[in-house]
């Protein structure tokens, strides 16, 4: 294994290897800039049709039969090249593992930028302009900042938003002036030969270079498992302070250029901020209702649908741009405000072409700019000045870590989670520079003064942050994390225990999280159901979107199951640990015995839910535990038959409604109707899983027998008096045309078949003589009512479907 | 009551939460929430929230589960030794843990208790037999007077070195 990795090793260099000497060699074999590709020149459209025959003229003519024309596609083919460099660079990187683990991707895609770029300036002098300012912020960070706004968690992001913005906002303004200062003051210094550096220069130069880069700051959090706070703290702080950089940057780059600053441009600056920031926001926010508005109507062109998501944002980006305001806001409010219409709006193919796309776009946007920040470190202009460049990379270190202290403290009076001491290393270590910190360097005029020295400085800031920064965080933040934890011992029940109170906690949360209505979030929904939904969604159907769903999750599930089941059959059972019949022995257990228990148990248990998706630039957000949810389900019906007898046939006696299996005895069944229709209207579903909510309902267990549950059978009419369950169903209006036969059910054999996967919990196992919906969903609940009852009842449970009426069970 | 939970529990009006309509709610109301539902414990922390043979929980008795959750704060430490324990305390936390796999409220979690707890948390790979000896083998570990089953003061032993504090405690956020 490992030699064959190593030859795909040798082959993807090889490969690589060819490509950036013929893409160097291409870029440039046409010197002058104008043919570049991706210069702001205009590229020369000079492919006359003449161009064609290049016989001389006094040799006979014959028909051409092979001729190149180059020129005439030289610009889609050298875009096409780099892509086509960036992935295989990617697919390179993962084939061996090791090194992605310890260097963090940026790093390699920069060195390999680092290389091509040496090839090309060896080819020639003068190597053109690669990565231009507009190529940048025009093409390669809209995708970047599209995904990282659609694919945010909003709950985490709303309930951080004052931290954020304050980290931010008053994070970069302290940054930048600190900085701007700072290296002021070391320009005062005559050895350094800086003299000529104004103060509104170098206020300008630490406003750019204080600017948290969220390219680069997501590469390096997103492979360290940082705790969901902070994780969104950095991430909201890398995208918002671009509001603060651009009126900065503006506002320094005015200033620089007078020569007295009053008051009152001060003041503008500050006004000028809040038009950039919210200016920006209001944009979005118009195109995005603008996209959900658009949805509605699209039922009968599903195929472009996804089209509009894209339009619209780039949209909303172009605008604020020309504005003046702040593109990445903007961007990122309209995903935010599109995201929850359009996503009820479109199929649910789209949903994930959507998502697909925006991960491609944005993983090879990543790429290239990393990969051109190497390239043009090497080819463009430098001045290297020790000092100015040493003391700048000082001076970003000190006043972060200043910043994000003081930051703290203020902050964390208002927090209730307050960010302890490793939150805030974690915090003022992950600030790297990026892309955006480079194109707005070479965004200053040419005319600028000591442009050079500028941009030579930012590059080295942030290399050295990529580099130093990126490679070293993970290890850090590891052995911060050893320091405090506790050895670990050889110890099983810690780690059952630990496990449980995990999930006790996450159910807790999820307990208090469904029922702790903050205000606005309250006032918003209101006015987001009276208002909103009505004119932005179409006119749903949620059956008939839902029952399409369904269907395919069952295909997907009958996959699953297939090979699952594969696997349960031949997982290994340790032999060694036979079970002796008496308990009252106790074994010893060996050392490896343990060790293997503590695998298995590491292996299988079941991983706490995750309230919120987090954010991979890589990968979807994952639905994993949702087959986790279904291998449950599959395991538990299998025992509870496996200790049952075989399975009656009897015919169920019919029920008033269609949506009772049983009722309690003296319940009216109008009220349970009503009840639940309430309910689920009432029922928002704006968590992240969007599964067709079920509902199963248990009436609790009587006095006087508090151990074991049961459930009546389909059959039974008059209940055990400890519990009957009454089962919901998820398609509240099709009643009428459901029948209740639940004989199918019963009345085949033992013959095992798939079933269909529900979010949470029903796996029936029984098999259909015709797959309809109805009985599906039916066959769902039962399993579903079943899975509680089989979790609370002894080893010896009986499935309920399989007992026989009147049965009534004895503890 | 904790200040933090009375902080959430003052914004909404109990008529306005979902379900509690009179300030009771019984356990369909909880199983409501999806989340629990995929909880593999889910049953079991519902559970928890009704006090012995109740159907119904009222405001305040959910409050006084919820309150277990609170973190611990340290100034509540030194605060007053003669009252009686929080119900934030880490014992108190590690009684809820407890109770959780106590079914029967023996005091005593047994084997067949472990069990049911475990194959709830637990995949499909584990076979029952292997199940049985991890069973055998966290009982064996905690277990010192010979009992065969863990009692509550054996399960705070060997939960010592846990930081059970941080483990149990929601933060509860604005």
């Amino acid at each position: 294994m490992a030699i064959k990795s190593l030859a795909l090793c040798r082959i993807t260099l090889g490969i690589l290897v060819f490509l950036i000497v013929f893409l160097s060699t291409l870029h440039g074999s046409h010197g002058n800039p104008s043919n570049s590709v991706i210069s702001t020149a205009q590229p020369q459209d000079t492919t006359p049709k003449g161009q064609l025959s290049t016989l001389p003229p006094h040799e006979k003519h014959h028909v051409p039969i092979f001729k190149i024309n180059y020129s005439r596609i030289q610009i889609p083919l050298e875009i096409t090249m780099w892509v086509l460099l960036a992935s295989l660079a990617k697919i390179g990187f993962h084939i061996y593992h090791k090194v992605t683990i310890w260097i963090p991707e940026s790093c390699l895609l920069i060195t390999i930028g680092l290389i091509v770029g040496g090839i090309m300036f060896s080819v020639h002098e003068k190597s053109p302009a690669v990565l231009t300012t507009n190529v940048f912020f025009l093409y390669m960070l809209p995708p970047i900042v599209l995904d990282a706004g659609y694919f945010m968690p909003t709950r985490p992001f709303f309930e951080n938003a004052g931290t954020v913005l304050w980290f931010s906002i008053v994070g970069t303004l302290w940054n930048s002036v600190g900085i701007g200062i700072s290296l002021f003051a070391i320009c005062q210094i005559e050895a350094f030969g800086l003299k000529d550096i104004n103060l509104q220069e170098n206020l300008l130069f630490g406003a750019i270079i204080s600017a948290v880069d969220p390219v680069a700051v997501l590469t390096v959090f997103e492979e360290i498992s940082v705790n969901e706070q902070l994780y969104i703290v950095v991430f909201g702080e890398s995208l918002f302070n671009d509001a603060i950089t651009v009126v900065l940057y503006n506002m320094f780059t005015y200033i620089s250029e007078m020569n007295e600053v009053d008051t009152v441009d001060v003041v503008l600056g500050v006004v000028g901020f809040f038009v950039v920031g919210i200016g920006g926001m209001v944009f979005g926010f118009l195109f995005g209702f603008a996209a959900a508005f658009t949805t509605r109507f699209t039922k009968n062109t599903r195929e472009i649908e996804p089209l509009f998501v894209f339009m619209y944002s780039y949209l909303a980006y172009l605008t604020a741009e020309c504005f003046q305001l702040s593109g990445i806001m903007a961007i990122i409010s309209c995903a935010l405000t599109m995201k929850y219409y359009v996503e009820e709006n479109v199929s649910q193919r789209s949903c994930t072409t959507i998502k697909h796309f925006l991960k491609m776009w944005s993983s090879v946007s990543e790429t290239l700019i990393f990969l051109f920040l190497g390239i043009s470190t090497v080819t463009s202009d430098h001045e290297w000045n020790w000092a100015y460049i040493c003391f700048t990379i000082l001076f970003c270190f000190i006043w972060r870590g200043l910043g994000v202290l003081v930051l703290t403290q203020i902050i964390n009076q208002f927090r209730t989670i307050p960010f302890n001491l490793k939150d805030q290393f974690s915090l003022a270590y992950g600030g790297l520079r990026g892309a955006i910190c480079f194109s707005l360097v070479f965004l200053l005029p040419q005319n600028f003064n000591r442009r050079t020295l500028f941009v030579t400085a930012s590059t080295a800031v942030i290399i050295f942050t990529v580099f130093v920064q990126g490679i070293t965080f993970r290890p850090l933040v590891k052995y911060l994390n050893i320091r405090r934890t506790n050895k670990k011992e050889m110890n099983i029940n810690v780690e059952i225990h630990t496990r449980l109170m995990e999930h006790a906690i996450a159910g807790i949360e999820d307990l208090c999280g469904q029922w702790s209505h903050y205000y606005w979030k309250d006032k918003f929904k209101k006015f987001n159901d009276k208002f909103l939904r009505r004119i932005l969604i179409k006119e749903n159907k949620p059956q008939s979107s839902i029952v399409s769903l369904y269907k395919k999750l069952e295909l997907q599930n009958a996959l699953e199951l297939l090979e699952t089941a594969g696997e349960i059959s031949a997982a290994p059972s340790l032999t060694s640990l036979h079970l002796e019949k008496k308990p009252s022995k106790p074994r010893k257990f060996l050392p490896e015995e343990v060790r293997n228990m503590q695998d298995i148990l590491s292996k299988n248990m079941y991983k706490i839910r995750q309230r919120t998706l987090s954010y991979t630039r890589h990968s979807l957000p994952e639905e994993n535990r949702a087959q986790e949810i279904l291998i449950r389900r599959h395991a538990s019906i299998r025992r509870s038959l496996r200790r049952s007898g075989t399975m009656l046939a009897q015919k169920p006696k019919p029920i008033k409604s269609q949506r009772y299996l049983s009722l309690p005895t003296g319940q009216s069944l109008q009220k349970k109707l009503k009840q639940r229709k309430i309910n689920s209207s009432a029922d928002e579903e704006d968590s992240e899983i969007d599964y067709p909510p079920a509902k199963s309902h248990l009436q609790p267990r009587a006095l006087h027998k508090p151990k074991r549950y049961t459930l009546d059978t389909v059959d039974e009419v008059h209940i055990d008096t400890r519990r009957a369950p009454i089962v919901d169903f998820v398609n509240q209006g099709r009643n009428s045309t459901r029948q209740n036969n639940s004989s199918p059910v019963l009345a085949k054999s033992n013959k095992v078949v798939l079933t269909p996967r529900r979010r949470f919990g029903s796996v029936n196992e029984k098999v259909l003589q015709n797959e309809d919906d109805e009985q599906m969903l039916q066959l769902r609940h039962v399993a579903a009512a079943d899975r509680t009852s089989e979790e609370n009842s002894d080893t010896e449970a009986v499935h309920p479907l399989l007992k026989r009426a009147g049965d009534q069970f004895k503890p | 009551m904790s200040s933090s939970t009375n902080k959430r529990c003052r914004q909404p009006k109990p008529d306005e939460m979902t379900g509690f309509r009179t300030k009771i709610s019984n356990r369909e109301d909880f199983q409501r929430i999806p989340e629990l539902a995929i909880n593999p414990l889910g049953d079991r922390i519902i559970n928890a929230f009704f006090s012995d043979g109740e159907d119904q929980v009222n405001f305040r008795a959910f409050m006084r589960t919820l309150a277990h959750f609170r973190p611990i704060e340290d100034n509540e430490k030194g605060k007053d030794p003669s009252s009686s324990e929080p119900l934030n305390s880490r014992n108190n936390k590690l009684l809820f843990a407890f109770r959780l796999y106590d079914l029967d409220k023996d005091d005593k979690i047994s084997r067949e208790e472990l069990l049911q707890v475990l194959r709830m948390m637990v995949g499909v790979n584990i076979s029952d037999e292997q199940l049985g000896s991890i069973a055998d083998r966290t009982i064996q570990e905690a277990d010192q007077d010979g009992d065969s089953a863990i009692s509550f003061p054996e399960f705070v032993k060997v939960l010592e070195k846990v930081d059970v504090e941080q483990k149990m405690s929601i933060r509860f956020l604005h």
